[in-house]
């Protein structure tokens, strides 16, 4: 993943300090619905890391996000809310060795076998909670309460409160990015793009290619927990459907089509899809068809996804019209 | 357990495993030959099971819906592959995923669009339409057995095919190396093309030829596309054979986890699966 080029900087700065003003004027429907792109925007920039920074392509990674979102669900006390400060680590860490044990497993192969892996290993877990009494089954679960954020005894912010949620969407996707980006650029993220480009050189320069692939993947499956946990927040209401291949592929695609060469790419993919689904969805009924259109479109005419729009060096003619 | 119901399970295993070999093989040839992952191949199968109600419910009969579907099922296989797979065969499996995805919505939403979201049955054939009574109260339908015969049949025909015609020493030695088939001036283009479409007539026939046995909903290729994977993954990529023997293994045990631990029932293939490849992380047939 290269460092972003300086128009899509400027670009996403202002798109941030715009979002920030949503809440101001914006009605209730749209603060909710861009919490939730906001919340997709993480979970895409999670699976980022491992499409675009290690090379590894999952198709299950919506088994970090149902899980962040149930292990939520499952520990907060009937008549209260679980208190953030300690619902947040324990929803990061419990998906974390989740997705340590499954990494020690899928992280050996690569390809097409860690595609069809990570796929066959977030359907099990699809299924372990379709079938799991103590989950809710089919149905799923409510939270009664969302988590509360207090200090010093006193309430510091209401989930509750639409805009106020918005906000915290947009600290914890702007921090997530920061994360990322501070990854990226240590030695650990060199090596990763290290091992991506050509890991048996990787591993001939001493590097244990394999801690590498799975701390990436741990990493990831860590972060993708905090949007399951601000899903859960948001929607006070976890299901299986969560866990579905659907979802993995839905974010993966946001990945792909906001573009691998920029950091920023999954992220626009997130707003993209969404608001595209959202505008299509208005107007018909089989807004899927749309959807499975435009992604085959896109494939075959933007090869770098959306983010080349912004970064194309010296578009041709043709594909200036295209942008 | 008694020795018969045992027995009757074993035989449910095996339909089922032969069943999901006839898709499976289809998938996996797709893989070695023409390098493609196919996430639409369930697709298929759900197109073969729409098929199989549709023309049963014009004509009256699952024989002649056969005869008709089968056809049109082998012509759809080619015009997606000359269409579209064709455009990915040197692009990276990102890039196949992402397009073959956007197919299967394309895909759910046309059958959504043409038979919408209720579930349909499709009526036994009326001279298979029996029961073979074992005791008082176990006795097995005829139709499994016949769907289980015709399946040994293909597997018999596929079998002659790719080892015993100069077709499957192509196609076996595509499945090793396209690039040095190709240089031998043997035409991988159309050798991709029929496997393609061969593999899309064998996923939409189990569609037809299942669909008796289980209902046609919604969504029935995506459920059958990732247990094939499974089975793909168990028995190595690109290998008929692997895919053979893990299709029966997740048969069985699919078959078994429903009656030993039906609460996690879904959840045993998947174990079966995770063992096996913490031995043999390339499947039991593949190359590392």
């Amino acid at each position: 993943m290269d460092r972003n080029p300086r128009l899509l900087t400027i670009l996403a700065v202002v798109a941030v300090l715009a979002l920030a003003l949503v809440p101001l004027f914006a009605e209730r429907y749209t603060i909710q619905l861009f919490t939730k792109i906001m919340t997709m925007a993480i979970f895409a920039m999670s699976l980022g890391l491992l499409v675009s920074g290690v090379g590894l392509v999952s198709l299950g990674h919506a088994a970090f996000f149902g899980l962040g979102a149930y292990v939520l669900a499952l520990t907060s006390p009937a008549n209260e809310g679980a208190s953030l400060w300690w619902a947040l680590p324990l929803v990061v860490l419990v998906t974390a060795a989740v997705a340590a044990a499954i990494g020690a497993l899928v992280v050996r192969t690569s390809g097409i076998y860690f595609i069809m892996l990570t796929l066959a290993f977030g359907q099990m877990l699809f299924y372990l909670f379709h079938d799991a009494k103590f989950a809710g089954g089919s149905d799923g679960r409510y939270l009664n309460f969302r988590p509360t954020v207090e200090l010093l005894g006193s309430e510091l912010l209401s989930l509750n409160d639409r805009p106020t949620l918005f906000y915290v969407a947009l600290v914890f996707m702007v921090a997530t990015y920061g994360i990322i980006s501070m990854i990226l650029n240590a030695p650990f993220g060199r090596a990763i793009v290290g091992i991506r480009v050509n890991e048996p050189r990787m591993k001939a320069l001493g590097y244990n290619t394999y801690a590498y692939k799975l701390a990436a993947f741990v990493i990831a499956g860590g972060l993708c927990a905090v949007a399951g946990f601000l899903y859960a927040t948001q929607y006070r209401a976890v299901n299986p459907a969560l866990f579905s291949w659907r979802e993995s592929g839905l974010v993966l695609m946001m990945v792909i089509l906001g573009g691998l060469r920029s950091r920023l790419g999954p992220a626009i993919g997130a707003f993209g899809l969404v608001l595209f689904e959202e505008t299509v969805q208005a107007l018909t009924d089989h807004w899927l068809l749309a959807t499975g259109v435009f992604v085959i479109v896109v494939v075959l005419l933007l090869p770098d996804g959306l983010a080349s729009l912004f970064q194309r060096k010296q578009p041709t003619a043709a594909e200036a019209d295209d942008g | 357990m008694d020795p018969l119901f045992v027995s009757l399970q074993i035989l449910n295993g095996i339909q089922y495993g032969l069943l999901l070999f006839l898709i499976a093989s289809g998938l996996t040839l797709v893989f070695g030959i023409l390098q493609v992952i196919n996430l639409a191949h369930g697709s298929f199968y759900m197109i073969g099971a729409y098929l199989a109600f549709w023309l049963t419910s014009r004509t009256g009969s699952l024989g002649t819906a056969i005869l008709v579907g089968l056809p049109l099922a082998l012509l759809l296989g080619l015009a997606v592959e000359r269409l579209m797979i064709r455009l990915l065969y040197a692009r990276d499996h990102l890039t196949q995923v992402l397009l073959t995805y956007g197919l299967i919505l394309v895909f759910n939403e046309a059958q959504r669009l043409l038979f919408g979201n209720d579930v349909h049955g499709v009526p036994v054939p009326e001279i298979f339409n029996a029961s073979i009574r074992l005791t008082d109260t176990l006795s097995y339908p005829v139709y499994r057995l016949v769907v289980s015969a015709v399946c040994l049949a293909l597997v018999f025909a596929m079998y002659l095919v790719i080892q015993k015609t100069r077709l499957g020493m192509h196609i076996r030695a595509g499945a090793v190396d396209r690039e040095t088939v190709q240089l031998l001036g043997i035409n991988i283009k159309a050798l991709s093309m029929f496997v393609f479409a061969a593999g899309a007539g064998l996923a939409a026939l189990a569609g037809m030829i299942a669909a008796p046995l289980s209902s046609v909903y919604p969504g029935i290729g995506e459920h059958i596309l990732i247990i094939c994977f499974v089975v793909v993954v168990i028995g190595g990529i690109g290998s008929i054979k692997g895919a053979f023997i893990a299709a029966i293994l997740v048969g069985l045990a699919d078959t078994f986890g429903k009656v030993l631990i039906p609460e996690f029932a879904s959840v045993a293939v998947y174990a079966v699966m995770a063992l096996i490849l913490l031995w043999r992380p390339q499947g039991l047939f593949g190359r590392a």
